[in-house]
């Protein structure tokens, strides 16, 4: 596999705010890339940076080996985290201007199939949903039949549905070997699409691989749940258990479930409601950054 | 510069422009309802002053001195015959009274001309000499035309252009469209472009509109016309470009362009004439654009001037245009 970018100790400061410290990596061609951090992080700058918007500080950004030029807004599809499109016009006529704008094109018929947004060509463009709005921007984002798609945080206020076909139209991408780079608060999404995952805070970042890699890498232990008020508070200082108390249930990480239910057991605490789980992008990232992605 | 990505902007704004109603039609009924209030509100109060030019004062025929010393008469000394006898003909002198000479103008039309032969004249008396011109009056209407045209085409410009770039970048649009291949360049030129023949278009309109409501004069040539407002229209484009290459705040923008606009709305003679207003005034409405295409517009519409009259004006909006355009593609920003 070729490297397609290549980001070397990438800085941005806005004044003393020290958005993005220093990051490197590269990007395969055909792969999905995720940045993956809390609101903050420094995801969107490190994007956009190499997006060519925003100019760095200091740090490098190649594009197949040379620094982006005109070549590559001709072969970059961008979906920003927020995009504000013309008003008063309608969405068959923002995805002709759009298409006009490059000098290799997809077909419009499929890429309006594809998006499902045949019903809507003649909608002002402020009139469409949520959904509809992120759907017409991916569109935009294709419509050069890009060969390296940014998406910053595609599916941020959409509802479980339409975020599952969204995924589906992104997992379509990424069967036509394009390259992608997406950012993104949810742990379910950075597993199902990426298969590089860079974890970010406070502009730096903190883990980087594949998410399987990741997980084996940080755990090699479940956690077990059970009612809070099932387990008696004797028991939190048992040097035998990881427990910790949350929102009203007990947590326990275990390297060994069979020999903690043993323990458990022994206890006479009851095991009715007790559920086991493996360890999630989620708690991955709780440990690294010692707080919740989405708080 | 690919022609494919102008035109695709420059047609996404007029549909912009078209389809946002409010605008479209504040561009077209004002003008429209300034020129028919004022038409009304002018054509019955006739000036009661009598206005005669004298020409020559120096010697004084033994038979005008009595007449050039009746009260409730307005005497103006002019410089040029010529040009006097053109404004008896368009009404703006009754008469004109060549004193050494005792000749005198009158508009075989003009009710004012006439009751002042009368004054001038004394039975039997053979040493003036009567000539007659013919032709219609001026009405203040005929002469506030050309200025509410050049108000509306300076708002239209000004604001058509210099707000909606701001807008446009304070929303994100001009974000969006930095990440495409489209060149700063591109997306000038089709903003100045659509609203230059957007403004064509409506002001077209509002001149014949207002002709078929009040019927006003042109004596001069349409295409020299033409010319001066595109001209005009131009570099009003190109001043709102220096606006808005930076600013991302609309109400900064809004600010700025009325800054620029009420200055020139009172000061470049839209609506009443600057030649009696103190000198620093008229040399300070010379720095205006609108002040050199009102002036043209009148001179060829009112006087009949073709464009070699109006040159000064033509050159100092050329100018004018070029120095905007240069500051203000220099010092845009996308974002
Ligand atoms: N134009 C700017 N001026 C000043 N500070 C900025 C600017 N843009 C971003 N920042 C700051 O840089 C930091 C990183 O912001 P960034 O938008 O990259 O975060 P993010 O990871 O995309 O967050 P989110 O998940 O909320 O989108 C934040 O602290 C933010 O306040
Ligand atoms: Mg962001």
């Amino acid at each position: 596999m070729s490297c397609i970018l290549q980001v070397e100790k990438l800085v941005k400061h806005f004044g003393t705010v020290e958005a993005v410290n220093g990051v490197s990596f590269t990007i395969e061609r055909g792969t999905c890339f995720g940045l993956l951090g809390p609101n903050g992080a420094g995801k969107t700058t490190t994007v956009e940076m190499m997006e060519g918007i925003l100019p760095s500080t200091s740090g490098s950004i190649q594009y197949k080996g040379a620094p982006a030029d005109e070549t590559f807004r001709d072969e970059a599809g961008i979906m920003f985290q927020e995009t504000s499109l013309q008003e008063f016009i309608q969405v068959g006529e923002t995805l002709e201007l759009f298409s006009r704008f490059y000098s290799h094109t997809r077909p419009l018929d499929e890429l309006i199939e594809r998006c499902a947004l045949g019903e809507y060509l003649d909608r002002d463009v402020r009139k469409l949903s949520g959904g509809q709005r992120q759907r017409l921007l991916l569109a935009i984002a294709l419509v050069n039949d890009p060969e390296i798609v940014f998406l910053d945080e595609p599916t941020t206020g959409l509802d479980p549905q339409a975020r599952r076909n969204f995924w589906q139209l992104v997992n379509d991408i990424k069967q036509e070997q394009k390259t992608l780079v997406l950012t993104t608060h949810y742990m379910e999404e950075a597993y199902e699409l990426c298969d590089e995952i860079a974890i970010m805070d406070h502009g730096r970042i903190i883990a980087q691989g594949s998410p399987r890699a990741l997980l084996k890498k940080h755990f090699d232990n479940s956690v077990i749940l059970l009612p809070a008020n099932e387990v008696p508070e004797t028991l939190d200082q048992d040097p035998r258990l990881k427990l910790h108390r949350m929102n009203g249930q007990v947590e326990i990480l275990s390297e060994d479930v069979n020999a903690t239910i043993d323990l458990l057991m022994a206890q006479r605490i009851p095991l009715t409601h007790l559920q086991i789980r493996s360890r999630t992008l989620e708690d991955l990232f709780l440990e690294l950054t010692g707080r919740g992605l989405r708080s | 510069m690919r022609f494919k990505r102008f035109i695709a902007v420059l047609s996404a704004r007029n549909l912009e422009f078209i389809r946002d109603r409010s605008a479209l039609s504040w561009n077209i009924v004002l003008p429209v309802l300034i020129v028919f209030g004022f038409a009304f509100a002018f054509t019955t109060s006739s000036q009661d002053l009598f206005k005669v030019g004298v020409y020559d004062q120096q010697k004084q025929a033994p038979t005008v001195e009595a007449f050039l010393k009746l009260k409730h008469i307005q005497f103006i000394t002019v410089e040029a015959l010529e040009t006097a006898i053109t404004k008896v003909e368009r009404h703006q002198l009754d008469m004109l009274l060549d004193s050494s000479s005792g000749s005198y103008w009158i508009n075989d039309s003009s009710a004012n001309g006439y009751m002042l032969e009368q004054l001038l004249k004394r039975p039997g008396d053979t040493t003036l000499n009567k000539q007659t011109v013919t032709g219609d009056a001026i009405r203040y209407v005929d002469w506030l035309i050309p200025g509410v045209l050049g108000m509306n085409i300076m708002f239209s410009s000004l604001f058509g252009v210099g707000y909606v770039i701001v807008r446009y970048r304070k929303n994100g649009v001009l974000k969006r469209l930095k990440a495409t291949p489209l060149t700063a360049f591109e997306f000038l030129s089709a903003q100045v472009v659509s609203r230059l023949w957007l403004i064509v278009a409506v002001t077209s309109l509002v001149y014949a509109g207002t002709d078929l409501l009040v019927g006003f004069r042109m004596y001069g040539s349409y295409l020299s016309l033409l010319l001066v407002l595109v001209l005009g229209t131009f570099s009003m484009i190109c001043l709102s470009l220096i606006v808005a290459a930076r600013l991302s705040n609309e109400e900064t923008a809004n600010g700025i362009l009325n800054l620029v606009s009420w200055p020139m709305m009172m000061l470049s003679g839209v609506w009443f004439s600057l030649e009696g207003s103190p000198d620093i005034i008229q040399q300070l409405a010379l720095i205006f654009p609108l002040t050199h295409m009102i002036q043209a517009a009148r001179a060829i519409m009112i006087d009949g001037d073709g464009l070699l009259q109006v040159t000064d004006h033509i050159l100092i909006l050329i100018i004018m245009s070029v120095v905007f355009m240069t500051i203000g593609a220099r010092s845009f920003k996308w974002e």
